[in-house]
């Protein structure tokens, strides 16, 4: 009886679900055109699985074991079950390995429903709850059907109604394995996670045989077609593969894990927001989802439309706005997401309709965007006075020289009082490595970092394309700066603005990078370290944006520091706060971010973080009550430098006698005979 | 939706908008005061809102007029004057023409001569009433609208006006909105040519540019912190000041000689 069945239910649970399928893909097409390789991206679909997206996984080890077992056995059961049942080849060999296959993936779903028990605040319930037992009624009832077939039991063994119960729990296993795939079931994110691999919007961030791949910058928005959409209005302006992206969203949470803003209190938990996306595109209200809600925001008081806003002028549509602008861009959800999926892309895309269409900047945003437009930095300083704090340091002009080995790019922190004694030690860092370099003075700007991330498009073009002007006026090896947000701009988000007749990708390092690279080349001479505990903290923008966790930390090596790692360092830094302009939107949450950043380093004992970002240092400066001291690599490479021998002293600054150092500079010197 | 669809008395809101000039980098920009009054035009009910705009449309002028487009107006009506026109005249003659019920004005300009005294003239021709310092336009009905001006140190005073009236506002009124860069992209610029009259008065004056003015000292002679808070909230009541009313231009203008003269402004 089972023989002639299982074809029918095979072929049954197949045909539904490619028909759903097919109403996936329509539900996906919704979005705006993004044109990406289709065939070169299928290809590259089985690599990028098995090496990024594992290599995300295995940070949990015992979850990315569950994982290769039980996904791997159901491929493997699914094929062969097709195979053996649907098309009849009883052959023993087939037979055999689906029995290994259905019994690897059953073993995997033990796995499964042990995480289940009691799951982590992370993990989603709801639909979820049962996925292992749907995995262990389609494994236990493919191997018992399966026994019959390589003649472990004799064929016809057990009554018809044992046949029909295990066809029934066959049914249950097929219906969330097959239908439930294309269907908007749990496993949906099998079917939509492997296209959104295939099809992601950013190939460059894949690894490939060449080396770990890198994607941080936003997508450029196209200014000069006054049709061109600004922004994302409704779910339908993401671009198709967003969409597809958003619905591969497995729920893990591990987003919601790490996420700054969330873990503040404030409106945000990334796993909701792209859930909120994938309610969107369908159509409907939030409360069919089943995960942490918004905090302070209960689940079933929004639903939106594929056409309609995802944020309502007034009232609530999909999502409120206060939950877009908590985000502090620190990357910290697309790093942890096995997924791939791109949350802050979204973000800024909402951001981009917010600001650019309904002039919607809460808080402090909008002032600043003016200010940018206005005066060059988001303090509306007088542009004239960027040079104030060093007017005592005599700094080499580029205007003045054309070409120089280093350009030195100060960054807003020249109006900040505390950014000026990391610029100041920066200077004498330089000057103690006689390092050609020169300062662009009044005609730098803001590199339009926060202008971006506050999704004021206009705004970042404006800026960047008249520092490329200026930038492009001179010669020089590389920049450098002290803060890794204008290093990520210039050195990754610029080079889309360059044309035809200029180019502006050049060489950028942050000074840590730069500065490691003196040690190496052994041109910094530096006291050894008095002692004492010393921690890390990783800028968002140069770690997890660009990959630079090696630099700092060998810097404060070559001071003879010992680096006490926190709990959360590297790849996994939590971030200060300061980053994507959410100081200046400053949305109300439970705790401040940078409190608890304080507190990570209290609990390593640290009297003294290190930190490379101005922003960084400014958000955990403003601790109150900190127990550590917050110093800037640069300035502890200053303080430690010793002066060198005489006979090098009178050779330094040779190369450009006209401005000689500060220290050589005597203020009084007695000339009577 | 439009104000007609609701099929209710539309109020016809013209807000004169001029370009200004930021006060750290001089930078074409919105003026602050003008985006006010663009502000509390929008925020009326059932208003149609006209801009309107007297001068020449360079490159730098164009961005900040599309500043208050970036508020959400479909567009902005451009008086056609070139630089050292009077554009007093055209002003008063294009109002006329389209008659609405009210005008709002900033103060002062931020460039130019910057006298305010625009408004005056304005209402002076026009034969309309001339409210200074709105605050905020409480409520219009039956062609009177109910203003509150502001007074210093934050008072407030309530006015009835009939309409067409001209209001002016400062920094005390409602702060504007931001402005976007998609409405402010599309919003149309509808420039009209009209009639040319030549400032000749001004091609007569030497400009320099602007001095801070010294502040008077206040001086506070208080005991108390009592006293102190008294002395920073009471009203302006300067003591040896007098009120001059039903006399002739003449008498007028010697009480104020004399005044300057004991000030030691005219010397």
């Amino acid at each position: 009886m089972l023989e002639t069945l299982l074809p029918i239910l095979i072929f049954s649970a197949l045909v539904l679900a490619v028909i759903g399928a097919v109403r996936r893909v329509l539900l996906w097409r919704q979005g705006r055109s993004s044109p990406v390789p289709i065939l070169q991206g299928l290809a590259a679909m089985p690599r990028r699985y098995l090496v990024d997206l594992h290599h995300v996984v295995a940070r949990d080890k015992v979850m990315s074991n569950t994982h290769v077992a039980t996904a791997g056995g159901f491929v493997a059961a699914a094929v062969l079950m097709i195979l053996v049942h649907g098309l009849g080849l009883a052959n023993p060999v087939l037979g055999g390995l689906l029995l290994v296959a259905s019994a690897l993936m059953f073993a995997g779903s033990l796995f499964v429903a042990k995480r289940r028990r009691s799951p982590p605040a992370r993990l989603s319930r709801g639909p979820w709850m049962r996925l292992p037992k749907s995995l262990m009624a389609f494994s236990s009832s493919v191997f018992l059907i399966t026994l019959p077939t390589v003649g472990i039991l004799p064929a016809g063994t057990g009554s018809g109604i044992l046949a029909l119960a295990l066809a029934a729990v066959l049914v249950c296993g097929l219906g969330e394995m097959f239908f439930g795939m294309t269907w908007g079931g749990p496993m949906k994110h099998a079917f939509a996670g492997a296209l959104h691999l295939a099809f992601h919007r950013r190939p460059e961030r894949f690894s490939s045989k060449r080396g770990s791949g890198c994607a941080t910058a936003l997508k450029a928005l196209n200014l000069d077609d006054p049709k061109a959409p600004l922004g994302v209005e409704t779910p339908s302006d993401f671009t198709w593969n967003q969409l597809l992206g958003f619905d591969a969203c497995v729920q893990c949470g591990r987003c919601e894990a790490v996420c700054p803003a969330f873990a503040a209190g404030q409106p945000l938990n990334p796993k909701k927001l792209i859930q909120d996306m994938v309610v969107g595109m369908v159509g409907g209200s939030d409360a069919g989802y089943a995960g942490s809600p918004y905090p302070g925001k209960p689940v079933g008081e929004h639903a939106g439309t594929p056409h309609g806003p995802i944020v309502a002028r007034t009232g609530t549509a999909l999502v409120d706005a206060e939950t877009l602008w908590s985000c502090t861009t620190c990357r910290a959800c697309v790093e942890e997401c096995p997924m791939m999926i791109e949350h802050v892309d979204a973000i800024v895309d909402m951001r981009r309709f917010l600001t650019l269409e309904q002039g919607n900047t809460p808080g402090k945003g909008a002032e600043v965007l003016d200010n940018l437009i206005a005066t060059d930095n988001p303090g509306g300083f007088d542009p004239g006075s960027r040079m104030h704090w060093a007017a005592d340091l005599n700094l080499p002009l580029m205007r003045e020289l054309g070409q120089v080995d280093v350009l030195l790019w100060l960054g807003d922190g020249v109006f900040d009082m505390r950014n000026q004694r990391t610029l100041r030690a920066l200077v004498k860092v330089l000057r103690a490595a006689e390092v050609d370099f020169a300062v662009l003075g009044n005609e730098e700007r803001d590199s339009g970092d926060v202008a971006r991330r506050l999704g004021d498009e206009a705004t970042f073009q404006a800026l960047a394309r008249r520092n490329i002007a200026t930038l492009s006026q001179y010669r020089f090896q590389c920049i450098v700066t002290c803060d890794p947000h204008s290093f990520h701009v210039l050195g990754n988000e610029y080079g889309a603005l360059g044309g035809p007749d200029f180019n502006a990708n050049w060489e950028v390092r942050h000074h840590s990078i730069y500065i490691a690279e003196l040690f190496a080349a052994g041109r910094l001479q530096v006291a050894p370290s008095k002692g004492g505990k010393v921690t890390y903290h990783d800028p968002c923008y140069l770690g997890r944006y660009n990959g630079e966790y090696e630099a700092p930390r060998n810097v404060l090596r070559s001071l003879g520091i010992e680096v006490t790692e926190m709990e959360r360092s590297g790849y996994r830094s939590r971030c200060c706060g300061g980053g994507g302009g959410a100081p200046n939107t400053d949305i109300p949450g439970k705790q401040r971010i940078p409190d608890m950043r304080m507190n990570d380093v209290r609990e390593t004992g640290a009297e003294l973080v290190a930190v490379g970002c101005p922003q960084c240092t400014a958000m955990l400066e403003g601790v109150v009550d900190a127990t550590a001291e917050v110093r800037d690599i640069a300035e502890l490479v200053a303080d430690a430098l010793v002066e060198r021998s005489a006979d090098a002293g009178n050779g330094r600054d040779s190369s450009r006698a006209s401005q000689p150092a500060v220290e050589s500079r005597p203020v009084v010197k007695e000339v009577t005979p | 939706m439009r104000p007609e669809a609701l099929g209710e008395a539309v109020l016809d809101v013209a807000v004169l908008v001029s370009v200004g000039r930021h006060p750290v980098t001089g930078r074409a920009r919105r003026a602050d005061q003008d985006a006010r009054g663009v502000e509390l035009a929008k925020s009326l009910e059932r208003a149609q809102v006209t801009l309107l705009h007297a001068g020449t449309l360079g490159e730098e002028d164009e961005e900040a007029l599309r500043g208050y487009l970036g508020m959400g107006l479909p567009s902005l009506a451009l008086i056609e004057q070139p630089r050292g026109a009077d554009v007093l005249p055209a002003l008063a003659r294009a109002l006329e023409e389209a008659n609405p019920q009210l005008v709002i004005a900033g103060e002062r300009a931020e460039q130019g001569e910057g006298s305010g005294m625009l408004p005056y003239l304005l209402a002076e021709r026009l034969g309309w009433p001339l409210i200074g310092g709105v605050a905020d336009v409480e409520s219009i009905e039956n062609g009177t609208a109910t203003l509150l001006q502001a007074l210093p140190r934050g008072q407030r005073r309530r006015l009835r006006v009939r309409l067409p009236a001209i209001v002016s506002v400062d920094a005390a009124a409602p702060a504007a909105r931001q402005s976007a860069f998609g409405p402010a992209r599309r919003g149309e610029i509808e420039a009209e040519p009209a009639a040319v009259e030549w400032d000749e008065a001004q091609t007569e004056w030497s400009v320099t540019p602007a001095r801070k003015r010294p502040k008077r000292l206040k001086i506070v002679k208080a005991a108390s912190a009592r006293d102190r808070f008294k002395a920073a909230a009471a009203k302006a009541e300067g003591g040896s000041g007098q009120v001059l009313t039903d006399v002739t231009p003449e008498q007028g203008a010697e009480a104020i000689f004399k005044l300057l003269k004991e000030e030691g402004v005219l010397r």
